[in-house]
């Protein structure tokens, strides 16, 4: 167990190695000069070939990508252009947000996908099924941002219970700070949810026509159990698989969704990172999220091997 | 499109095969149906609006539904409604661009990928890269390189989603080739481009199919997504996600300029998702309740 975590862990780096190479390469080709953008239209070029000096950036390619490197495996991203800080001291700034707003996301997800997914297969073909399928179709057909803007208009305006943006830390008040991510964690868990749903009432429909199903309700067992713990626990397999895409389509929803409700999150990072051709921070942010994007498929892959027995990894 | 879902030696006249799915799967039949509803939106709409989407009339801006502009106007005074049905034609191109575009690189690819073991070897590292980090994200960092044009958000999606219908036609590749009727194939003689083009592409183009209804529908969301968050469509271009976001700055007092563009970005997403749902199961049998 811990040699197979270790041995994934191991096979992280070539692919951060190649990811970065990948943005590396895009940032290179990108059209607009970071020195220039600091400096404004009114600069002389002789002040922004002296920027461009002192950022690196009128060293060629090669140089340019090894340093780098060279300076991240020791942990040193570099410098924001713009906010005047170290990369890694801008992004842990802002981690806590995006984590619990996944988070909070993730478990509106499950909480609301799964019951209801049991609930439509148990009663299936019957007005219930078809009531959390129709729901479940159509949290599918909102996108985040456009429910965020609904039910800042429809919920916290009207009656004033939850902020229409902004985020409190959650030591200083954490009532508040659940108040704060309430309603950007519904919009970003909700269609979420009704994939859950689907992918959970499919999982169920499948087991239940099995024939050691038949066998529990023939011996008669309670029709409660035979849910629990004969079908559920062998259903989980898609249902964890579906809850790990998920939680990887959770982490690049949150830049709508910070933007909507204005959190300071690192979705909002990147997005004035990249419109600032702010490349330290741009470069960070996307091996940050990939970093966590790989974390979660080990996490998944790990959950297999605690519901199912079978499954080993060698 | 409909011809794909019916059984070969299933009889009858061509009226009773087309109609066929509609009778077998009311799913696929109202997803169908809105879909119509929404292309013609498209076409006809703006014959019908009859106002300039980009017209600036300074003397009512900001309008509450009105007779004269039924879901009210902007902080320019420009007509919710001609500017949402102006939207519908972008939605719709962009999710027919991606959609062919990915169905031309998941045959094109995913066929070569399944078939040359060597070339699956790169072709699937590049594909997990692009799978590595979220789509939007991805899609944002494209659009940083080209720049805001409606072309290029297509060809950002296009890459973005291309690799899941690689890994579709590849996986299906994969199954195929193993089966008798190709080493009978090869056998009589037959080439690589033959047996990939009329033995093993066949077998890939059902699941396919259904994949790409589905991009289309990530395609239209991702568009709005993008152009809301300003990384899309360049501004004042009336797509839907850049109607929502200049009405984002509006919404405590004017709501209404939401509410055109957000509704039918649903209602399409929805009707095509009920079309993919629809023909998944009268493709799979086994999904059928």
């Amino acid at each position: 167990m811990t040699t197979y975590i270790l041995r994934r862990l191991v096979a992280f780096v070539p692919t951060m190695f190649g990811i970065s190479f990948l943005v590396f390469l895009m940032l290179y080709f990108v059209p607009g000069d970071p020195a220039q953008m600091i400096l404004g239209v009114d600069a002389t070029p002789a002040a922004v070939q002296a920027l461009q000096v002192s950022m690196g950036l009128d060293q060629p390619f090669v140089p340019r990508l090894l340093g780098w490197y060279g300076r991240a495996v020791q942990g040193d991203f570099g410098r924001s252009y713009y906010l005047n800080r170290s990369v890694v001291e801008a992004i842990a700034e802002r981690v806590p947000v995006t984590l619990q707003l996944t988070g909070i996301g993730l478990i509106i997800a499950i909480l609301i996908g799964v019951p209801a997914g049991i609930i439509a297969s148990v009663r299936q073909n019957t007005w219930i099924d078809a009531l959390v399928m129709g729901g479940a179709m159509l949290g599918l057909a909102l996108p985040g941002f456009l429910l965020g803007l609904l039910l800042i208009f429809f919920v916290a305006l009207p009656t004033g219970w939850f902020p229409t943006g902004g985020y409190v830390p959650l030591f200083q008040d954490p009532l508040g700070n659940l108040r704060s991510l309430a309603l950007p964690g519904l919009s970003l868990g909700l269609a979420q949810g009704a994939l859950i749903a689907r992918m959970t009432r499919s999982s169920m429909l499948e087991v239940l026509r099995l024939d050691y199903v038949r066998t529990a309700r023939a011996k008669g067992l309670h029709e409660q159990i035979i849910i629990n713990r004969h079908v559920l626990a062998n259903s989980l397999i898609p249902i964890i698989t579906v809850i790990g895409i998920v939680a990887g389509v959770l982490l690049g929803g949150a830049i709508a969704i910070e933007t909507v409700f204005t959190l300071p999150g690192v979705g909002r990072l990147v997005i004035s990172a990249v419109k600032r051709r702010d490349y330290p921070l741009i470069q960070g942010v996307i091996l940050f999220i990939t970093f966590s994007y790989l974390a979660v498929n080990l996490v998944v892959d790990l959950l297999y091997m605690m519901v199912n027995p079978r499954v080993r990894y060698s | 499109m409909t011809t794909t879902t019916v059984k070969p030696g299933a009889g009858g006249t061509l009226r009773k095969r087309l109609w066929r799915p509609f009778r077998k799967s009311p799913t696929f039949a109202s997803g169908f149906v809105l879909v119509v509803i929404i292309v013609l939106v498209s076409i006809v709409g703006p014959w019908l609006t009859q106002i300039d989407p980009e017209y600036m009339d300074f003397v009512s801006i900001l309008q509450p539904p009105t007779a004269a502009h039924p879901f009210g106007t902007d902080e320019f005074g420009r007509d919710i409604l001609s500017r949402t049905v102006a939207g519908s034609r972008i939605s719709l191109i962009v999710g027919a661009s991606v959609t062919g575009i990915t169905l031309v690189l998941g045959l094109v690819l995913g066929l070569i990928s399944g078939f040359y073991a060597r070339v699956d070897a790169v072709l699937m590292r590049v594909m997990d890269m692009l799978m590595a980090f979220p789509a939007i994200l991805l899609a944002i960092g494209v659009m940083s390189v080209l720049g805001p044009r409606l072309e290029n958000v297509i060809a950002a999606l296009s890459i973005v989603y291309a690799p899941r219908s690689v890994r579709i036609v590849r996986a299906q590749v994969i199954a195929t080739k193993q089966n008798e009727y190709v080493d009978a194939a090869r056998a009589l003689g037959a080439s690589d481009a033959r047996v990939l083009g009329r033995h093993i592409a066949m077998n890939s183009f059902a699941p396919l199919v259904v994949q790409e209804t589905f991009i289309f529908a990530y395609a239209i969301i991702a568009e709005a997504t993008l152009s809301f968050l300003g990384a899309g469509v360049p501004a004042g271009i009336p797509s839907w996600g850049n109607i929502i976001s200049d009405g984002r700055a509006f919404l405590e007092t004017s709501p209404w300029m939401i509410m055109a563009p957000g509704a039918l970005l649903a209602i399409t997403v929805l009707g095509v998702n009920l079309l993919g749902d629809g023909l998944r199961d009268l493709i799979d049998p086994r999904m059928r309740s």
